[in-house]
């Protein structure tokens, strides 16, 4: 207040000559202002969080050892498929053959043509069962539910494989329309195939194959 | 320049509105991708993470309810006789994600809350049954929740290895929890997929 009135004290020459006070202009310079603005945009731009993370259910059953209490899988409708290292997948139908000749090895972007013509193959040879549409008519769902009934995914993960690789995989059971899979350990058959061929295998001293 | 400063201050209030600080988390975790939709439930959750390296840390999300963790923690000193004072076990409730074994819990709680995060911790055990800690974590943590509906949360980085996964399921699998959620972030739908169509046809749907 009191430096106002005096640098008004002393804006009070008024000479003879001088009739008007100089207009001073009521522009502000903003500069400033508009700089700290952008500062604080590009300070929010890198701190927000857009990308609002979204949750995957997983559902896992109960371990149980006895035998009547496992899901059966019939072995016409079963997809194994296993993740190696690397990104590797590899899958074979139905039971893993003695001399392996149907484990086939692939890779991510090709699996799901793998998985979908499965299912397709499995609902061409769905046989007719009015007990199950029965059942689902009953519960208000679709009888077309019937169809892929027998189609059961097993994912078996090995000691290399990636977080990313089980979730992308269990996305892939999302985006195809697999109701019935599950997550399960490998064979030592089948660790020992993957090893082989990804050239890592080491003969075991004992039965248990090293997992590295 | 005035058109251009007042759109440059609706976007910073826009920004500042719309900012959501991230939680304070112990390590970068970056998550896979899925098509899941489902938005991430903030509290009444147990989350698990889990680095690229495999250590694993605890984490208890509780928003009004406090005492919640300090029953924990009072209780796991209790069972465990891990010898922690109050002011420790209240340095407990402020901390964030716990990620060391119970023999070096006492020496991680002498430290403030703030500066843990600045300390590597070696990760929760979870290697074998025997071992497994996170399993006490978890049974203790869902007990002092008691009854209230709890989120299992697992977190887990993009190269973080398939076995150290399956020991985070074991333990919890050990409390007879089999309902998770891994978080990711979100994807979009292949065109064309089995999902795809679904998704259309519901949208349809709702359209009508």
């Amino acid at each position: 207040m009191a430096s106002i009135e005096e640098s008004g004290d002393s804006g009070h020459k008024k000479g003879p000559g001088v009739k008007k006070a100089k207009k001073l202009s009521t522009r502000v310079d903003m500069t400033p202002m508009v700089d700290l603005g952008f500062l604080l945009i590009t300070f929010f731009i890198f701190t927000t969080t857009m990308s609002t993370p979204s949750t995957l259910d997983l559902f896992m059953p109960k371990d149980t050892d006895k035998d009547e209490d496992q899901n059966k899988a019939k072995e016409s409708g079963a997809l194994t498929i296993m993740l190696g290292k690397n990104n590797a997948v590899y899958y074979y139908e139905g039971q893993l053959l003695p001399d392996a000749s149907n484990f086939q090895s692939t890779n991510f972007s090709k699996i799901r043509d793998e998985i979908i013509n499965k299912r397709k193959a499995v609902i061409a040879s769905h046989q007719h069962d009015a007990n199950c549409e029965k059942i689902w008519a009953k519960n208000g769902g679709d009888k077309n539910s019937c169809l892929d009934r027998d189609f059961v995914v097993v994912i078996k993960p090995d000691p290399d494989a990636t977080y990313k690789n089980t979730v992308d995989i269990l996305d892939e059971m999302t985006i195809n329309g697999v109701k019935r899979f599950a997550m399960v350990d490998l064979f030592p058959q089948e660790l020992e195939l993957i090893q082989k061929t990804e050239g890592t295998f080491v003969a075991p001293p004992a039965a248990a194959a090293p997992a590295k | 320049m005035t058109p251009f400063v007042d759109v440059a201050f609706l976007i910073l209030s826009f920004f500042m509105l719309a900012t959501k600080f991230k939680p304070p988390e112990p390590v970068e975790i970056t998550t896979p991708n899925s098509v899941s939709t489902k938005a991430l439930p903030e509290n009444d959750a147990i989350l698990v993470t889990l680095d690229s390296s495999g250590r694993v840390f605890f984490t208890m999300r509780v928003e009004k309810d406090q005492m919640l963790k300090y029953n924990v923690i009072k209780n796991m000193n209790d069972t465990r006789s891990l010898g922690l004072s109050e002011a420790e076990m209240k340095n407990f409730v402020k901390a964030d994600a716990i990620g060391v074994p119970f023999s070096q819990l006492k020496q991680l709680l002498a430290i403030p809350a703030e500066d843990q995060r600045n300390i590597k911790q070696p990760g929760i055990p979870i290697k074998d049954s025997a071992s497994n800690e996170l399993f006490y974590w978890i049974r203790d943590a869902v007990s002092a929740f008691s009854g209230k509906k709890i989120n299992y949360l697992v977190k887990g980085d993009n190269n973080a290895k398939y076995p150290a996964f399956k020991e985070i399921l074991n333990s919890f699998k050990r409390n007879d929890i089999y309902k998770f959620q891994l978080i990711t972030a979100v994807e979009d739908v292949p065109v064309g997929s089995e999902l795809y169509k679904e998704r259309a046809a519901q949208e349809a749907k709702g359209k009508k």
